[in-house]
């Protein structure tokens, strides 16, 4: 192979080889974000009306399962998201935070409809305003409650963050407590 | 027993010969009905004139206290809007919204009115407060959305 790494034209073999490594790790990357995001299994969260509208866009008519995401899990050691759809009261944060931290990473999180990711109309002290004050969200989909078509919108916005992450920058087992909430 | 289990294998294969209810929401999407409210929309009219006077009855109407409105006097140099006053500061907070349209309703000059745009997820919680800007949408654009708007209002 040539070398002509004085003029500076051509890399190095040093600077080869870490190309090379990196064009490895990207497709390793790539691989994994495909299969992360090709099958985000949500943990079956719901709260409160915007749980009708989640369980009408895992039916037929909307059918999440195009986009891999159909099986709601009852266990959330079996799931990747986490979609919060409704109110979570005061009493409630526990227990969603308690279902968070059982879920195994990687795990994201869309807040689903008005009052979860920001309370809402009901701004009272029952309410948690907003579930990113207890787990990190990663999409926040507004609506009364949103539409099918909103929360696929959602997770497909999901879907293309998951596309951009990076899971070997991270360290494939990366843990909670490395993880930028 | 075996014509049981013939007949509900006939129930089930007939199925695979009917069109599927599915729609394949990001190439083909339902029909909206007629009186769907999505993203709101401050109208600008053909004469660049704001409708909006900033009377703030929208903001005193919305239950989810999501609408902020800081209103200033229109002057011989600066006239945004036909009435004495304008908006100067025109915010919605889309995550509180909960796109009942009681704005619209309370609204005298029909200057907010709500859209058929319903796509608005996003990553940022700070995203979510639309200001003029992004709301302002001129007549005739709006006039796509809801033909049942007054174009001489």
């Amino acid at each position: 192979m040539l070398h002509v790494s004085d003029t500076g034209v051509l890399p190095t073999k040093e600077e080869e080889q870490e190309f090379e490594r990196g064009l490895l790790l990207t497709t390793l990357d790539s691989l994994v974000n495909w299969a992360r995001k090709s099958s985000i299994w949500p943990a079956s969260f719901g709260l409160a009306c915007c749980a009708i509208e989640m369980m009408a866009t895992g039916a037929s008519r909307f059918d999440l399962a195009r986009f891999g995401a159909e099986v709601f899990r009852g266990s959330p050691r079996q799931s990747d998201l986490m979609i919060v759809a409704g109110r979570v009261s005061r009493k409630m944060a526990p227990v969603l935070r308690r279902i968070y931290d059982q879920m195994p990473e990687p795990k994201w999180v869309i807040a689903m409809g008005a009052c979860a990711s920001c309370g809402g109309i009901f701004n009272t002290y029952t309410i948690v305003q907003g579930v990113d004050q207890i787990v990190p969200v990663d999409v926040y989909v507004p609506g009364c409650p949103p539409r099918p078509e909103q929360l696929i919108h959602g997770i497909r916005l999901l879907q293309e963050k998951i596309a951009r992450e990076r899971p070997s920058k991270q360290g494939l087992f990366h843990l909670p407590w490395h993880r930028a909430a | 027993m075996i014509t049981e289990i013939f007949n509900g294998m006939a129930t089930t294969f007939k199925h695979i010969f009917r069109k599927p209810v599915t729609v394949s929401y990001p190439e083909e999407r339902l029909p909206l009905a007629p009186r769907y409210r999505g993203l709101h929309m401050l109208v600008v009219g053909d004469d660049g004139m704001e409708r909006c006077v900033g009377c703030e009855l929208c903001a005193v109407a919305c239950p989810a206290d999501a609408i902020y409105v800081e209103a200033a006097e229109n002057t011989e140099q600066e006239r945004h809007s036909k009435g004495e006053r304008y908006a100067k500061v025109y915010k919605i907070h889309m995550l509180r919204c909960i796109f009942c349209g009681y704005c619209e309703e309370a609204c005298p000059e029909e200057a907010i009115v709500l859209g058929k745009q319903y796509e608005l997820a996003s990553y940022e919680r700070g995203d979510f407060v639309y200001g003029k800007e992004r709301l302002r949408s001129p007549l005739t654009e709006a006039m796509k959305q809801r033909p049942d708007l007054h174009p001489d209002w």
